[in-house]
């Protein structure tokens, strides 16, 4: 069962010479063939013949990918009707460095349409089930990818992360997912959800993984300027240093009403795990914390309500076309956006043209802008006394399919714990510290300060590597 | 603050979308709510504060103007709904 494995786990076996590849290609095919007709992660089922390089650094490890990242070659739709038929003529920058050190692109995985969710429920093709209970939602946006690993579907996978679309599934799933600082990572080739927002980031089944994968798609990238030229560390290397004098921040606005009696207890139970490993803690304050999703949903829809302005059945996807009136053009657009967005995207845009429009933009958006400014100070005095700032990652643990689903706000209130990272720029990696009494996956959060992902790793693993529960996996009831 | 179905209708167009009528009554009725979340931040005093478009410390990233390879003409065209030789083809604009 090489599926159940993780990267450097196979990466070690193929040197040893005791597997093969398609051995490992085999194996997951499989799981995909059991598991999958009722998971449903992959928005395009893996269709790999690549032929690989043997002697490269990944020796064809297969990767599972977000359907938000251009494949070249490969259907890239955003899991949207707007999209459909999308076939990249180009890779992203991330697809290039995967490839470049010998991966294989493993499939699309399922999103919510155009990353809007935190459910994976938006998605055009239909919702993504979670592996340890089908009735319930695997997480979003990037629930595909998150659902896929957890299901060893996949052996690892790239998400993106506008407001916790990475760490909130993987925290729901029970598996690690990190958003590196905003700038870590070359976007281009990521269809764009919020810019100001949006980063590519690891899902893995552990964080050895997560720092292997950082290490290869890390990196200034002349094709997106908001990348940032600051060397990126040895990932790896990090992983070495343990936590003895790590100073950790517990901010007391992340344990309030609302959060679950048992995430708060895991999360505790962490604490004292990572105490005893030698961390301090202190409890500190980030008194703009309440502001953070007014914040998010006035700037995320106002960037997405501009970024989809591309897409009006000109240069690709769907095309629709009604009636010859007075002003054919306009009537396309209309039509084309009226069909091919799902009621989430038309939500978003509507409110963030709003909230951008004349009259409008001082009273929200420059508002919001200002608030932000808030929101990473908060930040930036805690990380002038301390290494990272602890939290649980998600106030729930995997909520029921259709739950939330016709309650926008309630939706976006699961995101409360998440989207702060993103408003300040900061890295923060989730990763599963407990169970609840309905055996449902609980997240640790862990954040630091920009480009220390060190920080990160250096807990996030210290705290692995001393508990089981990144070992445990779920009971797929096929 | 009440976004009306008219409200919904005018930023629709701005926004160049087609909604049907149960859209507009939805949209309206679950707009307000979230608006009505949103106005939290007029507790917040902002009037020293200034803003942040981008949490980077860069503006203004140029690179050397210098010839490069680009994507080739009938590449691009091959997601396209309409084409016509080297072009998107789109409906008449101008009489």
């Amino acid at each position: 069962m090489l599926n159940t494995k993780t990267a450097h786990e196979l990466i070690d076996l193929l040197n040893k010479g005791q597997i093969t590849q398609n051995e490992i290609l085999s194996d997951l095919k499989s799981q995909i063939k059991k598991t999958e007709p009722k998971i449903k992660a992959y928005a395009h089922a893996p269709n790999n013949s690549e032929p690989v390089n043997k002697d490269s650094f990944l020796k064809g490890i297969p990767i599972a990918i977000k359907d938000n990242i251009c494949t070249k070659e490969a259907l890239t739709t955003c899991s949207s009707h707007i999209l459909d038929g999308f076939i990249p003529p180009y890779d992203a920058t991330v697809i290039e460095r995967l490839k470049e050190k010998g991966a294989v692109i493993f499939g699309k995985t399922n999103m919510d349409e155009f990353a809007f969710g935190s459910s994976c429920e938006t998605s055009f093709y239909g919702p993504t089930r979670n592996p340890w209970d089908l009735k319930r939602v695997p997480g979003g946006s990037s629930g595909g990818s998150a659902a896929a690993v957890a299901a060893d579907e996949a052996i690892w996978a790239l998400g993106s992360d506008t407001g916790g679309s990475i760490r909130q599934p993987a925290a729901l799933c029970g598996i690690v997912g990190l958003k590196p600082t905003y700038g870590r990572v070359s976007r281009y080739g990521l269809i764009a959800f919020a810019s100001s927002l949006d980063q590519i980031g690891p899902i893995t089944k552990d964080v050895y993984d997560a720092a292997l994968l950082l290490n290869i798609i890390a990196g200034h990238d002349e094709r997106d300027s908001t990348s940032v030229d600051i060397k990126a560390d040895d990932y790896l290397s990090c992983l070495k240093k343990d936590v003895k004098g790590l100073k950790i921040a517990l901010p007391k606005e992340y344990f309030i009403k609302g959060l679950d009696k048992d995430v708060e207890a895991a999360i505790k139970e962490a604490k004292n795990k990572l105490e005893k490993l030698g961390a301090t803690f202190k409890e500190v304050s980030l008194p703009h914390t309440k502001y953070a999703v007014a914040v998010y949903y006035i700037l995320a829809t106002a960037e997405a309500s501009s970024n989809l302005a591309r897409f009006d059945g000109v240069q690709y996807g769907l095309r629709c076309t009604g009636a010859k009136d007075a002003n054919p053009m306009i009537t396309m657009y209309k039509q084309t956006r009226g069909k091919g967005f799902g009621s989430e995207a038309k939500r978003r845009i509507i409110l963030g043209t709003y909230v951008l429009s004349s009259g409008y933009y001082d009273a929200y958006y420059l508002r919001a802008l200002k608030v932000r400014s808030l929101i990473k100070k908060d930040f930036d005095d805690v990380f002038k006394e301390f290494d990272c700032v602890l939290t649980p990652t998600s106030p729930t643990a995997a909520f029921k399919i259709g739950e939330r689903l016709d309650d926008p706000l309630s939706m976006y209130l699961s995101d409360i714990y998440t989207i702060s990272a993103n408003l300040a720029g900061i890295p923060a990696i989730s990763l599963p510290c407990g169970l609840t009494k309905d055996k449902l996956p609980i997240g640790l959060q862990i954040l630091s300060g920009p480009f220390k992902e060190e920080n990160l790793f250096r807990a996030a693993y210290a705290f692995e590597q001393n508990t089981d529960w990144h070992k445990i996996k779920p009971d797929i009831k096929v | 603050m009440n976004i009306t179905k008219d409200t919904v209708k005018y930023v629709a167009n701005l926004a160049r979308l087609e909604l049907a009528e149960e859209e507009l009554e939805k949209f309206s009725l679950q707009l307000n709510d979230i608006l009505r979340y949103i106005e939290q931040l007029k507790e917040v005093d902002i009037s020293k504060i200034p803003p942040t478009a981008h949490v980077l410390p860069i503006k203004n990233v140029t690179r050397k103007d210098k010839l490069r390879p680009s994507l080739k003409a009938e590449e691009v065209l091959k997601n396209s709904p309409q084409k016509q030789g080297k072009f998107f083809k789109v409906p008449k604009v101008i009489e």
